[in-house]
């Protein structure tokens, strides 16, 4: 049977990994520099933001506002610190 | 023996975490109040965000230079600590919800302790660069390196604190509903303070 608080430390796992692999990614071993990796380390940021959010936070469970609007940040602030490397 | 007949699995009847919510039974975290404060210092730290995403833009080489001095692998040390005092800040938030208040303090202690060495690698850091005889004078990379990452620090702080009167909270022999809901405050707090790093780390160590 799992256990109730596995989801807690497989979520860890995931953060700990994506944080070595987006490191070793980013030191010269693959993404280089440029729009996309750019895009992939906000990318990366920011899922690693959102699984903090919905499972450490709990807000998968919290009331739509406010689950609704730490989503969008997730999804607005990334994009818009991409528009904001196009644009400058 | 029917469904009805059955006897409770007595696991069940112990197991100290809270058992998932069901689908009709949302409800968020910790006072109403604090997450106004957490999404709008949320959007505050957007725009210092913003601000490395320019200054990276403006000039890639100088920006790219300034992140040659950071010691990257702190950094990562750093990220790590957070994350793993943010698990244990979640576990002692299901421990305290089921009444299991002994090992809920154990477990905001070892939060605690991540919180002071995460303080203790930024020193460390912050003196290596020192050293280095960089400060947030030598250019406009490291003035914002130096003040973002204080502004974090002194989050940091403020959670070392809250952290401190939630470990406080937990010697009681239970708590109230009250109690329970600042307890959630406290913990929703510290995961602020975990994913705002998240961005911070990424955005000044690897970005570019």
């Amino acid at each position: 049977m799992r256990r109730p608080n596995s989801a807690l430390y497989a979520v860890l796992a995931v953060l700990v990994v994506a944080t070595i692999a987006s490191w070793w990614l980013g030191d010269d071993h693959g993404l280089g520099t440029g729009d996309v990796a750019i895009v992939a380390v906000l990318a990366v940021t920011f899922a690693k933001v959102w699984l903090v959010g919905m499972h450490f936070m709990e807000l998968r469970h919290a009331r739509p506002v406010v689950k609704g609007l730490f989503n969008a940040y997730v999804v607005a602030v990334p994009t818009a610190l991409f528009a904001l490397h196009l644009a400058a | 023996m029917s469904a009805v007949e059955r006897p409770v699995e007595p696991a069940a009847a112990v197991r100290p975490a809270e058992p998932e919510p069901a689908a009709d039974a949302r409800r968020t975290p910790g006072e109403g109040g604090i997450w106004v404060f957490i999404l709008a210092d949320m959007t505050v730290f957007a725009l210092m965000f913003g601000a490395l995403v320019l200054l990276q833009a403006d000039d890639p080489a100088r920006y790219e230079l300034g992140q040659d001095h950071l010691h990257v692998g702190v950094g990562v040390a750093n990220t790590i600590v957070l994350l793993g005092s943010s698990l244990a800040v979640a576990l002692a938030v299901r421990h305290a919800r089921a009444g299991a208040l002994v090992p809920a303090r154990r477990l905001f202690s070892v939060a605690f302790g991540c919180a002071l060495l995460f303080w203790a690698l930024k020193l460390y850091e912050y003196t290596s660069l020192g050293g280095d005889g960089v400060s947030a004078r030598e250019n406009e990379f490291f003035l914002y390196y130096f003040s973002f990452t204080g502004v974090h620090l002194l989050h940091v702080t403020l959670g070392l604190a809250g952290l401190a009167g939630v470990v406080r909270l937990t010697r009681r022999p239970a708590l109230s509903d009250h109690e329970r809901s600042l307890v959630e405050t406290g913990a929703s707090y510290w995961h602020m303070v975990d994913l705002l790093w998240i961005v911070l780390f990424a955005l000044l160590y690897l970005y570019g």
